[in-house]
């Protein structure tokens, strides 16, 4: 966890980030999904920024908005920057495998027709595929046969490492990792973790996208919450700690207060469907706090003690 | 902010949009079905005079009078032409009912009745795929002696099993439903969970399979009838029009044949449209894209 | 493998003995008498003795079940019955008619397959497009062509009007069979096959479509385009891999209809083939050889399906492999 990357330009800035889609219900009637509303992030090179969100909250539909590969009935709207610059549909579609990398879920990402060790090859954007992807395969501790094996043999520790790998393979400065963990043996996840901290280390800047708090905050230097499509706060790990209380967001503190080893008190009610979204804090209706300002207006985006938070009581 | 707002007028922009595809929807389907119908009502009161042989009108290519030309015994070919389509519309409804009676009947056994008997359905409707259905077609009008029958008995007895697949596939999905196996498990007759459950849930796939199944068997029966198999030549069914136009056509008379395949292919499409928009209106699923 | 090939063939078998027995059963049942068929113009000058002797002739004085079992015996010989019309062993007209229809769809199969396999292709890469939008069309149409009157227009167009190719008949008529070159051979062979070609293009055409689109939807697509592949490398290196063999195993399966469209090409183009045997047959009452023509080709359907499953299970790796693992 170096200091010293957070006093670095952002490498990618997301502001006001709003993704929705449009579907048909039956009679051919249209709907609307607000699947990500006003989402703000950013991320600096060698730093993990977690993005710990439930389950379904629409966490992987910003790893897509970011990449520019969201399906056509998408409606996307808002800023993104990279290194500096606009990220236009056009400046994504150069900067995919080069600059950003996506680390996916499940093998199921893989071709499955194509043995593994040809499609690590294809991080490479320049001949030398085969070399670079025998060397990060030694370094995984893969052995030698792997790469000739199809996706459906692999194990579930192998196809951890050869998705990693996908990504250790490209030159991207950005890497995505999509909910690498999902339901995996603990050792399995703590060596995912380890690789995720290896590329940080060497300087790439790392989204760490996860329904699970205790690898986030195990791994990450900071966590950005995610709450039914937008950040509503954004923390330095170390916040999280004690009873919550330098905790800035009432969801934040009831998603630590929650865990196992502390409260174990669950967060009452569930998230609001992305169908039929209410004006004002999305939270609202399940805080405590909650009071008619909440739910009238749209909390603004504060910087309060080193993060950000959405919240108009939070001080 | 200014993001959010600018949110609500890409919405409206594609909620038209949507209302637009609704309406078409629907008015293709009232379209289809008014065209169809229109086929096989104005048949009944078209002018028989058309049909009469008239001596000095022989083997006239498409004018005004006579829209699809005239044959060579002087015949109007619209005439013909739409009073051979309405034939094949009366035929292919007495090969479709009991067609999707029999794809029914067997899917509802067969998801419902023991593995033996799924397993005798299932065989049963492959050894009517194991023949092409035109030989089949072929062999099972031959054996009745010909005759409207034989061709209607022949499309009839092809055009089931796939049907029935379909609906297999249908009924056992829902066979596995919550609400069909706490009626099984409550004591409920498998009669009473077929016809209280299953058919008003089969009802959509029943209409669509029932309408999809029409223009297969309309290009079935035309294609026996232009083999010469079933009807007779005087009746003037689309096959038989063809079939007597082959003579013709070294002799240039190419509306004799043109202008009745036409017709077919039309109204052929026509059922297609009907079917798939009926069933994009049922199972929003296949428009997403 | 071993085992599922012995189960798709006792599958098989079942079938087909189950094929010959109905149809058998159903052409016993006839209204038509085959001794009338047989004897035809002759009729008047047959006697009801002579009548009686030809029918015995042909064991149809004996009971059903008795005859069945004497007609499949005699067809497990290799004796498929003599023609009636054409006073010919049955097998013997079958395998030269064979060799005529096999010819034609062999080369309407590979082109509606390279065709419409291209056209699915293309619909799919611009999916929504106008381009789509027009092969779709086109592809639909075509499906509702009735196959025997897009015959007459290929007849029309290029037989009657252009005169490039001859009106009928699989060889020039009044020229020695040993003196039919190759070349006549294909051009009184193109047009059917053309016919028959283009009208199976349809279904190969839409089914890649398809495909191609749930390929291009699934994860690992989007995987490789957020590895920056373009169109055109996600077709090359993800698309066709994944979509060859189901349209492979799809024309392999499709034998039934091309058998079907067949009978319609050569009735229409005089092309002397099995269809029209088939046709014939049923028209003149010829049992023997109606049955040896519905028995050929529920073996045709069957060597396509077949095919297609083993292609399945040879190619597919992930078949492949798991059979060699259990």
């Amino acid at each position: 966890m170096s200091a010293t990357a957070n006093t670095d330009k952002p490498l990618l800035e997301v502001s006001g980030l709003s993704v929705s889609f449009i579907q048909y219900a039956a009679g051919l009637r249209q709907r609307t999904f607000q699947a990500i509303s006003n989402l703000n992030a950013d991320i600096r090179p060698g730093e993990i920024l977690a993005v710990v969100g439930a389950s379904g909250s629409g966490k992987s539909i910003l790893a897509h908005a970011i990449l520019g590969i969201l399906p056509g009935n998408a409606l996307v709207s808002g800023s993104m920057s990279y290194a500096g610059q606009e990220l236009t549909p056009k400046r994504q579609a150069a900067l995919r495998g080069r600059e950003i990398a996506l680390i996916p879920q499940s093998v199921n990402f893989l071709d499955p027709l194509m043995r593994v060790g040809t499609q690590v090859r294809f991080s490479s954007p320049n001949g030398n595929g085969t070399a670079m992807q025998r060397e990060i395969f030694t370094r995984y501790q893969l052995a030698a046969g792997t790469e000739r094996l199809y996706p459906f043999q692999l194990s579930g520790g192998m196809a951890r490492r050869v998705l990693v790998a996908t990504a250790a393979a490209s030159p991207a400065r950005l890497i995505i990792a999509d909910e690498p963990t999902p339901g995996l043996h603990p050792a399995i996840v703590k060596e995912t973790l380890a690789h995720l901290r290896e590329l940080s280390a060497a300087g790439r800047a790392v989204m760490f996208i996860t329904h699970d708090i205790n690898a986030a905050l195990e791994t990450a230097d900071r966590i950005a919450v995610f709450y039914a499509g937008t950040t509503v706060e954004t923390a330095p790990a170390g916040d999280f700690c004690g009873e919550g209380e330098r905790l800035r967001h009432p969801y934040s503190k009831a998603l630590w207060q929650a865990l196992p080893q502390n409260d174990f008190r669950p967060v009452p009610g569930s998230q609001p469907s992305p169908a039929d979204l209410l004006p004002g804090c999305l939270f609202a209706p399940r805080c405590r706090l909650s009071t008619l300002e909440c739910a009238s207006a749209e909390p603004a985006l504060r910087s309060i003690r080193g993060g950000t938070v959405r919240c108009h009581h939070a001080a | 902010m200014s993001d959010t707002q600018s949110l609500p007028i890409a919405n409206r922009r594609f909620s038209r949009l949507h209302i637009n595809r609704r309406q078409r929807t629907v008015i293709v389907i009232a379209l289809a079905a008014v065209f169809l119908l229109s086929l096989l009502v104005g048949a009944q009161f078209m002018d028989e005079a058309g049909l009469s042989t008239s001596l000095t009108e022989r083997n006239l290519p498409p004018t005004l009078a006579h829209p699809f030309g005239t044959d060579w015994l002087g015949r109007d070919m619209l005439v013909r032409t739409v009073k051979g389509l309405s034939l094949s519309l009366v035929i292919g409804l007495f090969a479709a009912v009991p067609s999707v009676l029999i794809a029914l009947v067997l899917a509802l056994a067969s998801g419902l009745g023991n593995k033996h008997l799924d397993a005798a359905i299932t065989w049963l409707a492959d050894l009517f795929l194991a023949v092409p259905h035109l030989v089949l077609i072929i062999l099972i009008a031959f054996v009745f002696g010909g005759g409207t029958t034989g061709v209607i008995a022949g499309v009839t007895l092809t055009h089931w099993p796939t049907l029935t697949r379909l609906l297999r596939a249908e009924v056992l999905q829902l066979r596995s439903a919550e609400f069909v196996l706490v009626s099984l498990r409550f004591g409920r007759s498998r009669w009473w969970v077929a016809t209280r459950h299953l058919l008003p849930h089969l009802k959509p796939q029943l209409l669509v399979g029932f309408i999809l199944l029409f223009p297969h068997a309309i290009l079935h029966e035309a294609a026996v009838t232009f083999l010469g198999f079933g009807l007779s030549p005087h009746r003037p069914a689309i096959g038989i029009i063809l079939s007597e136009s082959m003579r013709y056509l070294s002799a240039g008379s190419w509306w004799l044949a043109f202008f009745p395949g036409l017709a077919l292919l039309i109204m052929v499409r026509t059922f297609d449209v009907l079917g798939d928009n009926l069933r994009l209106l049922i199972d929003p699923r296949s428009a997403q894209e | 493998m071993a085992l599922f090939l012995c189960g798709r063939v006792l599958r098989l078998l079942t079938l087909l003995v189950a094929v010959s027995l109905l149809s058998f059963l159903l052409l016993s049942l006839s209204p038509i008498d085959p001794v009338r068929a047989y004897v035809g113009a002759d009729m008047l000058r047959v006697g009801p003795e002579q009548w009686a002797n030809i029918a015995a002739y042909w064991g149809l004085d004996r009971p059903l079940h008795e005859r069945f079992f004497r007609w499949g015996a005699a067809i497990l010989r290799g004796d498929w019955g003599v023609s009636m019309i054409f006073r010919r062993p049955v097998l013997e007209i079958i395998g030269e008619r064979a060799v005529a229809s096999l010819a034609l769809m062999l080369t309407a199969w590979i082109f509606s397959g390279i065709f419409g396999f291209a056209l699915g292709v293309g619909a799919a890469m611009k999916q929504g497009t106008w381009i789509d939008r027009v092969i779709k069309w086109y592809c639909l149409t075509l499906a509702s062509t009735p196959s025997f009157w897009f015959g007459l227009l290929m007849l029309l167009t290029f037989a009657v009007w252009l005169g490039w190719f001859p009106v009928g008949l699989g060889v020039p008529a009044g020229v020695l069979a040993h003196e039919v070159t190759l070349s006549d051979r294909l051009h009184h062979l193109l047009l059917p096959a053309l016919t028959l070609g283009i009208t199976g293009v349809a279904g190969v055409a839409l089914h890649t479509r398809q495909k191609l689109i749930e390929v291009l939807q699934s994860d690992y697509v989007l995987f490789a385009k957020a590895r920056g592949e373009s169109d055109l490398q996600l077709l090359r290196r993800h698309g066709l891999r994944n979509i060859a063999l189901p349209a492979i195993t799809l024309q392999f399966a499709s034998f039934s209809e091309l058998f079907g469209g067949s009978v319609l090409a050569e009735q229409v183009f005089s092309y002397p083939g099995l269809g029209q045997t088939a046709v014939q047959a049923g028209l003149r009452g010829d049992v023997p050889l109606l049955l040896g023509v519905v028995i050929f080709s529920a073996l045709f359907v069957f060597a396509g399906n077949l095919t297609a499953e083993l292609l399945y299970r040879l190619i597919d790796p992930r078949l492949k492999l798991k059979e060699r693992y259990l």
